[in-house]
């Protein structure tokens, strides 16, 4: 029976998004306890908020993860696609032309990530490798020829965008507080992601590619374009990431990530993303990220120094691999012995069943 | 190359019409090892073509360049009256080339359904999978084949003999022109076998080239139409089956003729035995299992698939420990909770799986043989290179490993010489007893032969060792008592006086 109790205990080490709903509710019992002030509406809308930007990130990572590599360049091609596209479109013009911007990011983005593709196949050095030189390249290139000054005058029709609300509540205290309304193509996207992995060939051909390489070439998988695939993508995403960023802050500041990497490593990993490749899900990376953010954003209620901040999300980092080392570990077990083998049926059961034997 | 085939070929009256796919003499060399030597052979429409030969002669590797897995060194690939330099894999997909490889070559992360669907699904050049789609292609493969598989299960959860049906139902899922099959039984149930080869002859009658590669001569004689020998990367000869025996066939295979093992029962009686077990349990995959193995002797341990004899060892080795029950080494007790532990403790275990449980596939042979053994090398935890470096070149000298260099990755090897590295992993820790999990599994004849031989003169230094075997004859050739295993318990023991293949056959299947 102890043996059975322990088996289930695994199972639910296993189940990684379960595990990080119940951390979830844990911490919110947490705050409900040492600091019932902050459950507001407005928390709940600055969690949000906090997350859109890391959640589009992290899923860029995700297909790369997902297909056995890694990619750290992600900031650094959302910095450069949003930053030269606030520099690129025109200042003026009408509301309607907000999607210009993001348009024009996201192809930067698939630009870059084909260099990141062209690097990854061409010299044949692994993606960790090839996207931290790219990463340098990229932010050389970005402060060399495009600048690296802070604009904070962003274009008019992404500032309108970026103040626009989806929902306006009264806030806790004086005045509302708002949900922008970017919330909006941030959730399609990881929906459409989400369909894509699942639903397409190209998208079971990336979780091929990431269980083995090897096995999915001679299982027909065409290895070169599905990494153009991946990291195309991937570039997309971070674009869209950064100039999502760029308009709700309203500012286009190149520094503006840096060091941001942990965040959204620890989110996708926490989600279940297997690191070396092969297994991961959508799903799993919006539970990572809201986790992430809402230890963030808990610390200081909960009273622990905000020094502390990047060694907790360290720390996460950690227990999501530990799970994942955990979780391969767990396999099923069947019965081998007989159903009926007598050292199988507990005592007072039997009992029962010579009972109703004998009232019949 | 052309004189012999024409030279063997000529007797026989109906020459088919133009081949399939044909080697025009391919020639494969991986740095200095020549894997192919200028091979040529030819596959026709309905015929199945078995190649056979001793491990490491190049059988992998030619159908491993007909479908674009490696490209040639020279020569060229023939399909359907066209000539290719080389071959991409997709490109040979679509050209109805479909290979179930000896290494199964599956996605651990995809369920069978999606691993059996996911080749139909990209050359149809299909965008979207739907999955009553993917389920009904996988449905139609298992069922073409006649088993039973569970489509829904990660390939990587499946048990090895699973995962080679999957293999092969991912292999029928396609319409296909030439079908090679690299070693397709070596984990398969007899019934399975029969299910397959029922399968393999309905392709065949529709007209599929098929090329077979096994080492079980039984099967060799009963599905082929004809018969391709090879010796270090040549095709030697070509033949009816009918042309051959079963000596003639191993004997043109290994250049040398092969004999069974006569021992007599060294078993040292008056020392405690290297293992015994007492009450042995884990619930629910065995419980009250008893055994001793005297030092210098060889049990066996046999009984159906799923019958808890895997589970047994994996448990005195650690990998999946007993709950319960005494386990002594040379009368030491001991508490098996870890691989570590058993390590310590002196046993041994080659598993199951040696692709995955065993051995470090990417790492050079030389470290694979250390691998465990790495502790009797330090001192003060200080390794000593040199030393251990000759131990390994030692062993694998002993074990008459071919390679080209302890440098290469154990990816390079045949079957025969990689378990016989496994093997050597062992015994250069010294253990007290070894366990070996089907050591003989996907092993040609002349290896297999000196395997045993092995294993016999460790034994006569005192090593107990336990074998675990579907192969009867094997068990009865090589052991001095054999246990027999069904529902996770020991049920039966049949003594070396009784040990026939018969008396064997009816104790595991009663
Ligand atoms: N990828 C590889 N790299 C280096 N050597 C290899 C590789 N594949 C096979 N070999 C070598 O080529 C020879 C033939 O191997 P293989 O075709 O697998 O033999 P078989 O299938 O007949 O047992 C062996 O000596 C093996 O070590
Ligand atoms: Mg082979």
């Amino acid at each position: 029976m102890k043996a059975a109790g322990a088996s289930r205990w695994r199972r639910v080490a296993g189940d990684q998004e379960l595990l990080l709903l119940v951390l979830l509710g844990l911490l919110l019992v947490a705050v409900a306890a040492r600091a019932p002030e902050v459950l507001t509406v407005d928390t709940l809308f600055n969690v949000a908020r906090e997350s859109m930007v890391t959640l589009v990130f992290a899923v860029a990572v995700l297909i790369v993860i997902i297909s056995g590599g890694i990619d750290v360049s992600f900031l650094a091609v959302g910095i450069f696609a949003a930053y030269s596209a606030v520099s690129l479109v025109p200042q003026e013009g009408p509301a309607a032309t907000a999607w210009l911007p993001f348009a024009v990011a996201v192809a930067i983005g698939v630009a870059l990530g084909l260099v990141n593709a062209a690097v990854v196949l061409g010299a044949g050095v692994s993606t960790l490798i090839a996207t931290l030189a790219t990463s340098a390249v990229f932010l050389g290139v970005l402060f060399a020829f495009v600048g690296g000054t802070v604009v904070n005058s962003i274009p008019e029709p992404l500032r309108v965008l970026g103040s626009t609300s989806l929902l306006e509540l009264p806030a806790a205290g004086r005045g509302t507080t708002r949900l922008s309304v970017l919330v909006l193509p941030v959730l399609v996207v990881c929906a459409a992601t989400a369909a894509f992995l699942r639903w397409t060939v190209a998208g079971r051909s990336i979780f091929a590619m990431g269980g083995d390489r090897e096995a999915a070439r001679r299982a027909g998988v065409a290895i070169g374009p599905t990494v153009v695939l991946v990291f195309a993508l991937s570039g997309a995403l971070a674009g869209l990431a950064g100039m999502t960023h760029v308009a709700l802050s309203g500012r286009a500041d190149p520094t503006t990530f840096f060091g941001g990497e942990l965040n959204v490593l620890a989110a996708v990993v926490l989600g279940g993303a297997l690191i070396s490749g092969g297994r991961g899900s959508v799903r799993g990376t919006v539970l990572g990220v809201l986790l992430i953010t809402c230890i963030r954003s808990s610390l200081i209620p909960l009273g622990i120094p905000p020094v502390w901040q990047e060694a907790v999300i360290g720390s996460l980092l950690i227990l999501g691999v530990v799970l994942q080392a955990l979780a391969s570990r767990v396999k099923p077990v069947r019965a081998i012995l007989d159903p009926a083998d007598p050292v199988l049926a507990p005592a007072p059961l039997r009992r029962d069943v010579v009972e109703a034997g004998d009232a019949r | 190359m052309a004189d012999v085939m024409a030279g063997t070929t000529a007797g026989t009256a109906s020459e088919p019409t133009a081949p399939v796919v044909a080697a025009r003499s391919l020639t494969k060399a991986f740095g200095g090892v020549l894997a192919l030597d200028a091979a040529s052979t030819a596959f026709s429409a309905g015929e199945v073509h078995c190649l056979a030969g001793e491990n490491g002669c190049g059988k992998s590797t030619l159908i491993k360049i007909l479908s674009g897995v490696h490209p040639p060194t020279s020569g060229t690939i023939e399909v359907g009256g066209s000539s290719y330099g080389h071959l991409a894999p997709r490109q040979a997909l679509d050209l109805g080339i479909e290979v179930i490889y000896q290494d199964f070559s599956l996605l651990p992360n995809l369920t069978a359904a999606e691993n059996i669907a996911l080749p139909s699904f990209l050359t149809h050049r299909r965008r979207f999978v739907a999955r009553a789609a993917v389920d009904a292609i996988a449905e139609q493969a298992v069922a073409r084949l006649g088993v039973d598989l569970d489509l829904r299960t990660p390939v990587g959860d499946l048990t090895v003999a699973d995962r080679q049906l999957c293999a092969i139902a991912r292999a029928l899922a396609h319409d296909t022109r030439f079908l090679a099959m690299d070693e397709p039984t070596t984990t398969l149930t007899w019934r399975e076998v029969d299910a397959l080869f029922d399968a393999v002859r309905r392709l065949r009658d529709d007209g599929v080239a098929i090329a077979f590669i096994s080492h079980k001569l039984q099967e060799v004689f009963s599905i082929a139409d004809r018969v391709s020998i090879m010796r270090n990367g040549r095709i030697v000869a070509t033949g009816r089956p009918e042309e051959y025996t079963h000596s003639s066939l191993t004997e043109s295979m290994t250049g040398r003729a092969t004999s069974a093992l006569a021992r007599e029962t060294p078993t040292w009686r008056d020392k405690p035995p290297a293992l015994e077990v007492r009450g042995l349990e884990r619930l629910p995959l065995f419980t009250g299992v008893d055994l001793a193995v005297g030092q210098g002797e060889i049990v066996g341990l046999a009984g159906l698939l799923g019958s808890g004899r895997t589970e047994i060892a994996e448990a005195l080795a650690g990998v999946l420990p007993a709950t319960s029950g005494t386990v002594l080494v040379r009368g030491r007790p001991t508490r098996i909770r870890t691989v570590t532990d058993a390590v310590e403790a002196g046993i041994g275990y080659v598993p199951e799986d040696r692709l995955t449980q065993g051995l470090f596939l990417d790492q050079p042979i030389g470290d694979n043989v250390l691998a465990t053994g790495i502790g009797s090398f330090a001192r003060f935890s200080v390794t000593r290179p040199q030393r251990m470096a000759r131990a390994a070149a030692g062993i694998v000298h002993s074990l008459r490993i071919k390679a080209a260099s302890l440098q290469d990755s154990i990816r390079t090897l045949s079957g025969g010489n990689a378990q016989r590295v496994l093997i050597g992993k062992w015994l250069i820790g010294r253990p007290k007893v070894l366990i070996l999990n089907g050591p003989t599994v996907g092993v040609d004849v002349g290896s297999k032969f000196d395997i045993l031989s092995l294993l016999h003169a460790e034994s006569l230094k005192g090593l107990g060792v336990l074998i675990i075997s579907d192969d009867l004859p094997e068990l009865v050739s090589t052991c001095d008592r054999v246990l027999v295993v069904r529902n996770g318990r020991v049920v039966s023991e049949v003594d070396r006086r009784d040990l026939t293949e018969k008396a064997l056959l009816e104790a595991v299947a009663a």
